[in-house]
């Protein structure tokens, strides 16, 4: 399980605009590439002292590569991250104001009156 | 010694900026009242004449991120830049610059370490709409110094309930034995029941009105024996995924002192959850 390495995947891709749009468009390239490059950057530090042990599990990988945000709440990746980066980049193909929103909470409709599934890193 | 000048507790709703300075065909049909209850309990701010903030808030996997959590943050700097990217791409918050003072900053982190709160700390933070929410509703002038705090309500594991009540009653006392002659206003902000990125959010009104009505009533009275009697962290879960949110409610009732009534009480039940606003005038009840 690394649920930590999905959530670090959502969050530096969510405060980089650049990897936001890469993201929405090519999101098996970004992953692909993320996985290959990034997952190991320890923040804040150059890259000679990246970490060494981390890669996603492949249901974590195949749901990222499918912005499959459902099948990233249960496998317990931190919702507000899901959530903030998805409506980045899906929030524009809705004209109503919060239609992406609701779409997405029906979406997750199956999981009403379910506990949600653990997120603790 | 300072004065605390008043103690409040509010939701932060990152839209309020938006809803109230759009232009006016553009705002949503719930503006008008909203903009109007902010209005006034700004006013209870200004009424309270303070000189200097500290600000409690959140930090939304800002610039805090799983590689070194801390539980409570106290801000140690001249100057603190505010709001991020995804703040503005969201919720159009403007970038801000608030003032810091030092001087309490080192008193609240000395103190309460020794108090037996070990608080970490940060030298450089840009802060986001935890602690930028309450300067734009209660002080949009944002022409005072300011403390901020953050607390851990959103990556667990998180500290229990009752500790987020002690670090409030410790925040007061140490903002009561500081030697200065500023007055202090204390203003804390979190949430009722909330859910995103669930399948409870966006609703017509909050995932959990009944926890709300509830809540609302345990804030005006700071009923903290009431609270602490039914909210445990795996509880918090059930009224909605980011109600966790409302241990910093918890601890602004630690603040204002077990069963000290609220002087100003007043909510606005919008869609998606529900607006909260409480005011302490400590001063007054001496």
């Amino acid at each position: 399980m690394s649920r930590y390495l999905v959530d670090k995947f959502l969050y530096t891709v969510d405060r980089d605009p650049e990897l936001v749009e890469r993201y929405r468009c090519d999101p098996v390239g970004t992953v692909e590439w993320w996985e290959r490059n990034q997952a190991n950057l320890l923040l804040r530090c150059h890259a000679g002292e990246s970490s060494t042990w981390l890669s996603f599990e492949e249901e974590e990988r195949a749901a990222l590569r499918a912005h499959d945000y459902p099948k990233l709440y249960e496998l317990g990746a931190h919702p507000f991250l899901t959530l903030t980066l998805f409506i980045a980049m899906f929030e524009r193909d809705h004209p109503e104001p919060l239609g992406f929103q609701r779409e997405y909470a029906s979406r997750l409709s199956p999981w009403l009156g379910r506990p949600q599934p653990d997120i603790t890193t | 010694m300072a004065t605390i000048a008043a103690v409040i507790a509010s939701t932060h709703h990152p839209f309020y900026y938006r809803a109230s300075t759009a232009p006016a065909p553009e705002r949503p049909p719930f503006a008008q009242e909203w903009v109007g209850k902010v209005e006034a309990f700004r006013q209870t701010l200004t009424r309270a004449r303070p000189d200097v903030l500290v600000l409690v808030g959140s930090d939304h996997f800002h610039q805090l991120w799983l590689d070194s959590m801390p539980q409570f943050l106290v801000g140690s700097a001249p100057f603190y830049d505010a709001n991020w990217y995804n703040e503005e791409r969201e919720f159009g918050l403007p970038r801000m610059l608030l003032t810091g003072h030092l001087g309490l900053s080192r008193h609240l982190l000395r103190g309460g370490l020794d108090a037996g709160f070990d608080l970490a700390f940060s030298n450089e933070l840009r802060l986001d709409h935890s602690v930028t929410c309450p300067i734009i509703t209660l002080r949009p002038q944002n022409d005072l110094p300011v403390v901020p705090v953050y607390t851990n309500i959103f990556a667990p594991p998180l500290p229990q309930p009752a500790r987020f009540v002690e670090l409030g009653r410790t925040l007061r006392r140490l903002v009561e034995s500081w030697e200065s002659d500023l007055r202090v206003a204390i203003i804390g902000t979190g949430h009722l029941s909330l859910e995103l990125g669930g399948p409870r959010q966006f609703g017509p009104h909050g995932p959990d009105p009944e926890f709300d009505a509830k809540a609302v009533q345990w804030i005006a009275t700071a009923d903290v024996e009431g609270a602490l009697a039914e909210v445990t962290l795996e509880s918090l879960w059930a009224p909605g995924n980011a109600t966790h949110g409302f241990m910093d409610f918890l601890l602004m009732m630690g603040v204002a002192g077990d069963g000290v009534k609220a002087d100003y009480v007043d909510t606005l039940d919008l869609f998606h959850t529900m607006e909260a606003y409480f005011t302490w005038y400590p001063e007054a009840a001496r």
